[in-house]
């Protein structure tokens, strides 16, 4: 054990930054000083936090430092490692800190899914073992019967955190009910939604969690193998995860005989290839048999006959992170946060035009203000906040006035606000409804698959209104159309992709009406992003 | 790595990896700090800076926080720790040899009195 410790934030997102090279440099820096015996270097996950560079923290000083360049992690090994003088220059202030890196818990977050992240080693089994890891595992094998496992997850409430909120144990009885000689786990990680990075935070920060949370779903429903989804852009969820499923089969977590307790679980991981409708459960299932990524006609749903035709449970990644620790400390002790009918946690992105991006795990229940102006330290430059957008491309678009929501799964069905997977994508007042909504529904047309009319053609339609309303040229029976196409293709489509256009494209009709409506017949832009493609009278030159 | 068998073996993981994530921890009853300036480490502090480490990790002492400052302006006396434990007044070490250390760890910190040949000064300055 050395003395000293230095954790680097390694996640996607400082990697960008330079992470990598950093923690290359910071290794090479202590060779030059003779350090390389008192200090440890440590790459961790997101410490969540991106605008102020590579998060480094020192231990035991405890002194977080934002690092930009290699010249920055010189100067903190020459003169914080080397003299012990902290680099006050490149320090994260304290009261930044509990806001930033969340270090001290801010009163309103609770971390159940992320409790490991930024604290341990992602790559290291042990250090997830000492945070509780696999003891649910064991309880679970040891100490429970499949039906009590199905059970405290029901009793817990925990719903699906993919977006559309069924209820997990549910749809782990309908699966453990099925019969069949063989059944399937299988782990949605094609995080796909436009603006949501959770699930890639929790694979590369502690993906432990899901692999522990599989097997214990595997015991619970009687299935023996498992299946992990990941996008394939997710190179460093990829390689954590594979790394944890080594370490684990290692350990006797996976394969034959788990803990000696008789039952027997093996995962693997398949990649998608960014397609954004696998993200839906059946084409991501028909994805992992090896044929295209089409969804599947609805019922039968997966829990009778999901992978291979077998009965399958498939949940979202964050969804089985909840699992563990809902085992170790029982369904009251998930109950006691969140709302009544939608208890425990929830990990949110916040995105756009806020302070602070980055995730952050609160409560369900919480509301869109304070996601924005406390946990995302309001908006940059310190512009008005003009929309928003809740649970993703697929989530809804509210303005000011629905900022005081309470975000559950209800809030839609209650208020119109969607919390689907959880991002919050703040706009400031720079950006213009009519182009929003046209980008919006630019991205359902080109992920739509084509399986199905309403959904091709409807997005189709829709994105040919809204481009000529950008242009200039609506008209006022444009917006009842674009509603007609909103029902109609939400009510005629195959899978929840077709289904889900209505909620942005309806959300924002309503909500934002009068910026619609003052596009028609107008010259410009009333908001100054549009361009409008008007015949403008030419000025003469002076000769 | 070996198969995980029991609940045994896994409490035995859980401890030993616990140990290594405590370091980080702040929750501590007391710290000690090596000044490590030029002086210090010219003196030999980088030694007894890991004496001290694993003094602490042999005696299984994980409440007590090892840090390093810069120099506190006793270079006669260097290498200097001070140790300072919750609710009582700091005390300042010198010429604090590898050997001296692992003798204030089990003295000091375990025993609760102060090493009097080595004391420089008690108090806050």
């Amino acid at each position: 054990m050395k003395p000293i410790l230095v954790l680097v934030s390694v996640d996607s997102n400082s990697v960008l930054l330079g992470a990598k090279q950093f923690v290359n440099y910071l290794r090479e820096a202590l060779e030059k000083y003779n350090l390389k015996d008192s200090v440890d270097v440590l790459e961790t996950g997101s410490m969540g936090v991106y605008t102020q560079g590579v998060v480094m923290a020192v231990f035991p000083d405890d002194v977080y430092y934002s690092v930009r360049s290699v010249a920055d992690v010189e100067k903190i090994v020459s003169e914080h490692l080397l003299k012990g003088r902290p680099v006050l220059s490149l320090e994260i202030p304290r009261e930044r800190l509990k806001l930033v890196v969340e270090k001290e818990k801010v009163t309103e977050e609770v971390r159940i899914v992320l409790r490991n992240i930024g604290v341990i080693d992602p790559r290291s089994i042990d250090q997830y073992i000492a945070r509780d890891g696999y003891f649910a595992l064991h309880k679970a094998l040891f100490e429970m019967k499949p039906e009590q496992v199905i059970e405290t997850i029901k009793e817990s409430g925990l719903r699906g955190r993919g977006g559309a909120g069924f209820p997990t144990g549910l749809k782990w009885q309908f699966t453990a009910k099925a019969q069949a000689d063989q059944k399937y786990v299988v782990c949605n990680a094609d995080e796909g939604e436009p603006g949501t990075f959770k699930d890639r935070l929790i694979m590369e920060g502690d993906p432990h969690s899901v692999i522990e949370a599989m097997i214990i779903c595997g015991y619970a429903v009687g299935a023996t193998k498992g299946y992990i989804y990941i996008r394939g852009e997710y190179y460093g969820s990829v390689e954590n995860i594979q790394k944890a499923i080594k370490d684990a089969y290692d350990y006797g977590f996976l394969g034959e005989n788990i803990l000696g307790s008789g039952f027997s679980f093996d995962l693997t991981v398949r990649l998608g290839a960014g397609a954004y409708v696998c993200g839906e459960e059946t084409a991501l299932l028909e994805s992992i048999e090896g044929k295209s990524g089409r969804p599947r006609l609805k019922p039968p749903y997966p829990p009778t006959n999901g992978l291979f035709g077998k009965p399958t449970v498939i949940n979202n990644v964050e969804t089985f992170a909840n699992v563990p620790q809902i085992i170790l400390n029982g369904a009251n002790w998930f109950k006691q946060f969140g709302t009544q009918g939608s208890p425990g946690t929830k990990v949110f992105s916040l995105v756009g035009n806020v302070v602070r991006r980055g995730i952050v795990e609160v409560p369900m229940g919480v509301t869109v203000r304070e996601l924005i102006y406390k946990f995302g330290g309001g908006l940059v430059g310190g512009k008005q906040l003009y929309m928003v957008q809740t649970g993703g491309t697929a989530g809804t678009f509210i303005g000011v006035d629905k900022l005081d929501v309470p975000l559950h799964y209800e809030s839609f069905r209650d208020h119109g606000v969607s919390i689907g997977s959880g991002v919050i994508l703040a706009m400031d007042e720079d950006v213009c409804p009519v182009d929003v909504a046209l980008n919006t529904m630019e991205f359902f047309e080109h992920e739509s698959c084509g399986k199905c009319t309403p959904c091709r053609e409807g997005t189709r339609l829709a994105v040919e209104i809204l481009r000529r309303m950008s242009r200039g040229q609506g008209k006022r029976e444009d917006l009842d159309t674009l509603r007609q196409i909103a029902i109609t293709t939400q009510e005629a489509s195959l899978c929840g992709l077709g289904q889900s256009i209505n909620v942005p494209l309806l959300s924002i009709l309503d909500n934002f009406r009068e910026e619609f409506l003052a596009h028609i017949g107008a010259t410009a832009c009333p908001r100054g992003v549009c361009r409008f493609e008007k015949p403008v009278t030419k000025v003469k030159t002076r000769v | 790595m070996s198969k995980v068998k029991s609940i045994e073996d896994l409490m035995k993981i859980k401890e030993k990896a616990l140990k290594e994530l405590q370091l980080r921890d702040t929750g501590k009853r007391g710290k000690i700090t090596v000044a490590m300036g030029t002086c210090g480490i010219a003196a030999g502090a980088k030694e007894t800076l890991k004496a001290v480490v694993e003094a602490l990790a042999e005696n299984n002492i994980n409440d007590i926080a090892v840090v390093q400052s810069g120099c506190m302006g006793l270079c006669e006396v260097e290498p200097t720790i001070e140790v300072r434990l919750e609710g009582q007044e700091p005390v300042v070490y010198g010429h604090v040899t590898p050997e001296n250390a692992k003798r204030i760890v089990k003295l000091h910190i375990l025993g609760n009195q102060i090493v009097s040949d080595l004391l420089v000064r008690k108090g806050e300055m």
